[in-house]
């Protein structure tokens, strides 16, 4: 599609805000300005707005989200097609008077506020004021040989169906590359596909990946090409240079995967401070938008909102500012207003967020613009005194703080301990995905905030105040829960002060057996596994979830560590120092005892495992073996895992059709595939693990943890297959639903139209046409509102397949039995 | 028998109420003994109280279809053949309501068993050559395949696990592909005499035979074998043994080992020869 905006050369004179990049957040800034009559210039690097939108493929949905959230922007949007989308917003760029520049790449900013130069690829412009959107995508590193600007050299795969019977040569060994060649060359396109690396090897490339493609090689479905590179491109035809001299091949298609300049650099050289030097950081920012530079504006996906909507509103928010108008309140205040609506007092939104920002220990440090941030995604509840705000095992993955009153929190045995306001709870669901570990109430009328994990986590990563404060407390709360008998805050202080954390890498071995050491451990996410050396041979003794310690026995006795304790998953650990340890217990001679009470229970346990060796070899080893075969298919994280006795199970796939029936219409596991040890299978299925990879980076923030500890997608996916690629097991799928299928009661008496099931992809093609739905991530959600449970377990009719936690089926129960 | 029940209806009802505690089981339990083999002792009770009431009670003339007692047991017996039909329906139609899969398998298999005394006794032992025993005999030549079904369930799970060997049905079929391309590309150098066996054998569709030769395992006319006989001369191939779906297949997946340079020899270290005969 050709761009119908009308494109102006550079302004001469100096404007009054210069706006940088011209997606949804630039231009909508741009349109405000010019129907204010603001002198302004939008700056866009290539020649059509918003590239990012205009690289999606043909035809591809854009979706609106968030609902809730009004638009407000001199410029259109609604859910619709990419053409559809990008022509609404080249006729309002026109009609809202836009001065708008193309090919104008700005590569340098100098000057300060009121008198800023740009230095872009055309000439300089002169601003008062500067408003940054240029999104986070970067710039792709292009191609350097000969006629890489010809059309057919692509930097983005979205859809490998759109390339049929063509010859495809990706440049690039990275992740991206690879994906992207594999994509292609699925067999049932027919493409002919070639990739090019530079160098011998593929070490940039994850090893799953890099064994894909190593396997399409040798099937014959790319050709992999080594210490090879483009020299020349000609249409049809590309030229390569290889070891053993020059060679020309067909080609109609070049994926250039070369990777990108992140724009952190670019805006770092402004002089733009971030709030920290991780990937995730964000630019620090003010109310309005302004950054550590006065007179700099940074919008969109760089201020860290990837979503359309946002983007818009605060295009127009900014340029609102920069005109001085500083009564404007945000979109979401009327969102903010309704989460403040049913409290008490009747004050302003922005009173409420003083009030808060001053009662909570976390969110002093948390800037006003933060804070509505944040407060979108909480809820503010009154409760009354003695009212329940949780209860005891409730799944939960949320914050509270208290901004107002107290809340007891009952410790079992009658007992409570108060938790003063200002401070938060609820923090170990947040850090460890587990259930709650206790009752709370409110002691008094109480006003508490309940932030959700995804704003909590944001919080944490964007406020380091606020992450110290969590960490600390949760540590104490923690300590406070594994050794109980009258221990306070105060008690633990000199052990809280030396505790460091430490991450430690699946497989890693934290304790030794027949070492000297007494630091205590205690795991803080992740799982652990304990061994003993009995007959030469490891033996599992024990699963350690989060929450649990170690390492308390040398402690107590001063002997060399009588178990080895490896990492099942990558973990967390809290470690304590042995003196400080001692010392505590030492001055509570009643969290001693309860110590060595525990320590009385595992060692019984350890030797009961050992007595039964000596007698049930084989059923020792056979437990010890499955649990190491668990561990290594990384069920030390789940929660709930699918296993398959494949001595019952008959390969009747009526799991994956009851799965697929009982949502809409898509299998979310695959029963086939997946490792096997001892005839007990774990098919690729989602585990539901304590801390879900897929939760890690959702733009809408539609995952999230159910009551029955699933982990769940609401509506609201755009489909971006973040989670698919986070997921280290592959148990989320980018899917369109099928259309409805005929009845079954049809298909038994006329066996017209596909059975119970998925239905084939053939099918569906056939019956959608031309059509092409949105793929969404689609997931397990452990059959969330289905009261008796799973349906890929009640459909199983041999009993092959259950759904277990990792500790419930390695309990001793199990090894009893067998031994039995 | 109230036992039996309780925990079918009141536990299960309280979990509807909490949401939270489903019913969880810890461990593989096959359908055969679910639940401490419920519906065994259901059936084995009902079998045993027809047998002892037939002994009891008193028909006159004499015992057979048509007395009353006949008649109950007849139509006891044509409502669990009803109901033993709706199995079929049942494992396809998943509904949202409370029901396993895996009660359903043990009771239909252990109701189904019964029917063999309720039928029988319904008759009073009066078999002849008539269109009644036809019926029956019928009815216990589907409950003997009911039977063998059960074995093939409770055998053969475990050699299908085996024999898969952790390769998916799509891995198999393309494992079968590549080994056509390398055999294709090994018989390039081949003299056109000895280049027609491999071809046929290539030309051959991998699940040809028929329902016998599938269950025999023999294929007379299998091309792969003729082409191995012809090609190998010394050495002889065992059909048998190629046929199978043994560790070479994997090993030629990954092509880790020897077996994979097809150019060399097409032979694997475990299995003999060309394992990618089925």
């Amino acid at each position: 599609m050709t761009s119908k905006v009308e494109w102006k050369p550079l302004p001469t004179e100096a404007v009054k805000v210069a706006i940088i990049g011209s997606g949804p957040a630039g231009l909508s800034a741009a349109s405000r300005a010019g129907q204010l009559g603001l002198s302004h210039v939008l700056l866009e690097k290539t020649d059509h707005l918003s590239d990012t939108i205009f690289k999606y493929q043909k035809g591809k949905r854009v979706l609106a989200t968030p609902d809730r959230l009004d638009l407000r922007s001199d410029c259109r949007f609604a859910e619709g097609a990419r053409e559809y989308i990008l022509g609404n917003w080249d006729d309002d760029a026109n009609t809202n008077k836009v001065y708008a520049v193309k090919q104008a790449e700005v590569t340098e900013v100098t000057g300060q506020k009121g008198a800023f130069e740009i230095k872009t690829s055309k000439g300089v412009v002169k601003a008062e004021n500067i408003v940054l959107a240029i999104g986070t995508q970067g710039n792709p590193n292009r191609m350097r040989c000969p006629g890489n600007d010809l059309p057919h050299i692509i930097y983005t795969v979205d859809d490998p169906e759109d390339f049929k019977d063509k010859h495809i040569t990706v440049v690039g060994s990275g992740d991206a590359g690879i994906e992207n060649a594999l994509g292609v060359a699925e067999e049932a396109l027919e493409n002919t596909v070639t990739i090019l690396n530079r160098s011998k090897d593929f070490a940039r490339a994850k090893a799953k990946n890099v064994s894909d493609m190593m396997e399409a090689g040798e099937n014959g479905f790319m050709s992999i090409r080594t210490e090879t590179q483009p020299k020349a491109v000609e249409p049809g035809w590309l030229t390569l240079e290889t070891p053993t001299g020059e060679e020309k091949i067909q080609c109609d298609v070049i994926v250039a995967r070369l990777g990108s300049v992140a724009p952190r650099g670019f805006v770092e050289a402004m002089g733009i401070e971030f709030t920290g030097p991780d990937r995730e950081a964000f630019p620090k920012l003010s109310p309005t938008f302004e950054s550590t530079v006065p007179g700099i504006f940074v919008i969109g996906a760089l201020a860290g909102y990837p979503l359309i909507k946002h983007c818009m509103n605060q295009g127009y928010d900014v340029v609102e500012f920069i005109n001085g108008n500083t009564g404007l309140t945000p979109a979401d205040e009327k969102d903010l207003a309704a989460i403040f609506a049913n409290l008490p007092q009747k004050i302003s939104v922005s009173e409420w967020l003083e009030f808060f920002r001053q009662r909570v220990r976390i969110f002093s440090e948390v800037s006003p613009l933060q804070m509505r941030e944040f407060m979108l995604d909480s809820k503010a509840t009154h409760y009354r005194t003695g009212e329940i705000v949780f209860e005891k095992d409730e799944p939960g993955s949320s914050l509270f703080a208290i901004a107002d009153g107290h809340a007891v929190v009952e410790i079992g045995g009658g007992a409570t301990v108060k938790i003063e306001q200002g401070s938060i709870f609820g923090e170990v669901g947040l850090i460890s995905g587990r259930k709650r570990g206790a009752t709370i109430r409110a002691g008094e009328d109480s006003i508490f905030i309940e932030v959700s994990r995804t704003a909590a986590l944001k919080l944490m990563a964007g406020v380091p105040g606020a992450k110290r404060v969590i960490e600390r407390i949760s540590l104490e709360r923690q300590l406070l829960q594994i050794f109980r008998g009258g221990l306070t805050v105060e008690d633990l202080q000199p052990v809280v002060d030396q505790a460091q954390v430490e991450r430690v890498s699946a497989g890693k071995v934290v304790l030794t057996e027949g070492e000297q050491g007494d630091d205590v451990y205690v795991i803080r996410s992740g799982s652990m596994v304990v061994e003993k050396d009995i007959g030469g041979k490891p033996i599992f003794l024990r699963y350690l979830p989060a929450g649990s310690f170690f390492g308390e026995m040398g402690v107590l006795s001063g002997q060399p560590r009588n178990a080895t304790v490896k990492a099942a998953v990558g973990s967390e650990l809290i470690k304590l120092t042995g003196e400080s340890f001692r010392k505590m217990l030492a001055a509570k001679p009643k969290v001693r005892e309860a110590t060595e009470a525990a320590v009385a229970e595992r060692a019984q346990m350890n030797s009961f495992i050992e007595a039964r060796k000596a007698n049930y070899s084989s059923a020792v080893d056979m437990y010890s073996d499955t649990a190491s075969f668990i561990m290594k298919e990384g069920l030390g994280e789940a929660t709930d895992a699918l296993l398959i006795d494949e001595n019952l199970c008959v390969g009747c796939d009526n799991c994956e059709k009851a799965c697929a029936d009982s949502h809409e219409g898509l299998s979310r596991l695959d029963r086939e595939a997946g490792k096997t040890f001892a005839h007990l299978h774990v098919p690729t299925s989602c585990r539901h693990c304590e801390h879900p990879h897929c939760m890690a980076d959702c733009p809408p923030n539609v995952i999230h943890r159910g009551p029955d500890g699933e982990v769940f997608m609401e509506p609201g996916c755009i489909g971006c297959g973040n989670c698919m690629r986070n997921c280290p097991y592959g148990v989320i799928r980018m899917e369109a639903a099928p259309p409805e299928k005929p009845s079954l009661i049809r298909w038994l008496l006329t066996g017209f139209g596909p059975g119970p099931g998925e239905p084939s992809p053939k099918w569906t093609k056939k019956k959608l046409g031309e059509e092409k739905p949105k793929k969404i991530a689609v997931k397990c959600d452990m059959c969330k509102g289905i009261a008796d449970g799973p349906a890929c377990v009640r459909a199983c009719p041999t009993g092959a397949a259950i759904r277990v936690s990792p500790e419930e089926f390695l309990s001793i129960a199990r090894l009893e039995e067998d031994a039995d | 028998m109230a036992s039996l029940f309780s925990s079918l209806f009141g536990a299960r009802r309280r979990s509807k109420a909490t949401q939270t505690e489903r019913v969880r089981e810890r461990r593989h339990e096959g359908f055969l003994r679910y639940a401490n083999f419920r519906w065994a002792k259901i059936s084995g009770g009902l079998c045993l109280l027809i047998i002892v009431s037939y002994a009891l009670i008193d028909v006159t003339p004499r015992h057979n279809g048509g007395s009353w007692y006949g008649y109950t047991l007849g139509t006891l017996g044509a409502g669990l053949i009803l109901w033993l039909t709706a199995l079929g329906y049942r494992k396809r139609k998943m509904t949202s309501d409370y029901w396993s899969l895996k009660a359903w398998t043990s009771a239909h298999v252990y109701l189904g068993l019964s029917l063999m005394v309720i039928g029988t006794w319904h008759t009073g032992f009066q078999l002849g050559w008539n269109v009644h025993t036809l019926a029956w005999a019928l009815m216990m030549l589907v409950i003997l395949s009911g039977l063998y079904g059960i074995i093939v369930y409770a055998t053969l799970p475990q050699a299908l696990s085996n024999n898969r060997d952790e390769m998916t049905q799509m891995q198999m079929l393309e494992a079968i592909r590549a080994f056509d391309r390398q055999l294709h590309a090994a018989a390039q150098p081949l003299t056109p005499q000895d280049t027609a066996p491999v071809l046929k054998a290539l030309d051959e569709d991998p699940f040809a035979g028929g329902i016998g030769a599938r269950l025999s395992g023999r294929y007379p006319r299998c091309a792969t074998a003729a082409a191995l006989h012809a090609l190998a001369g010394r050495e002889r191939a065992t059909p048998r043994r190629a046929r199978r779906w043994s560790g070479c297949s994997r090993r030629n997946r990954r092509r880790s080992d020897g077996c994979a340079s097809i150019s060399g020899s097409a032979r694997c270290s475990k299995s003999g020869f060309m394992c990618m005969c089925r």
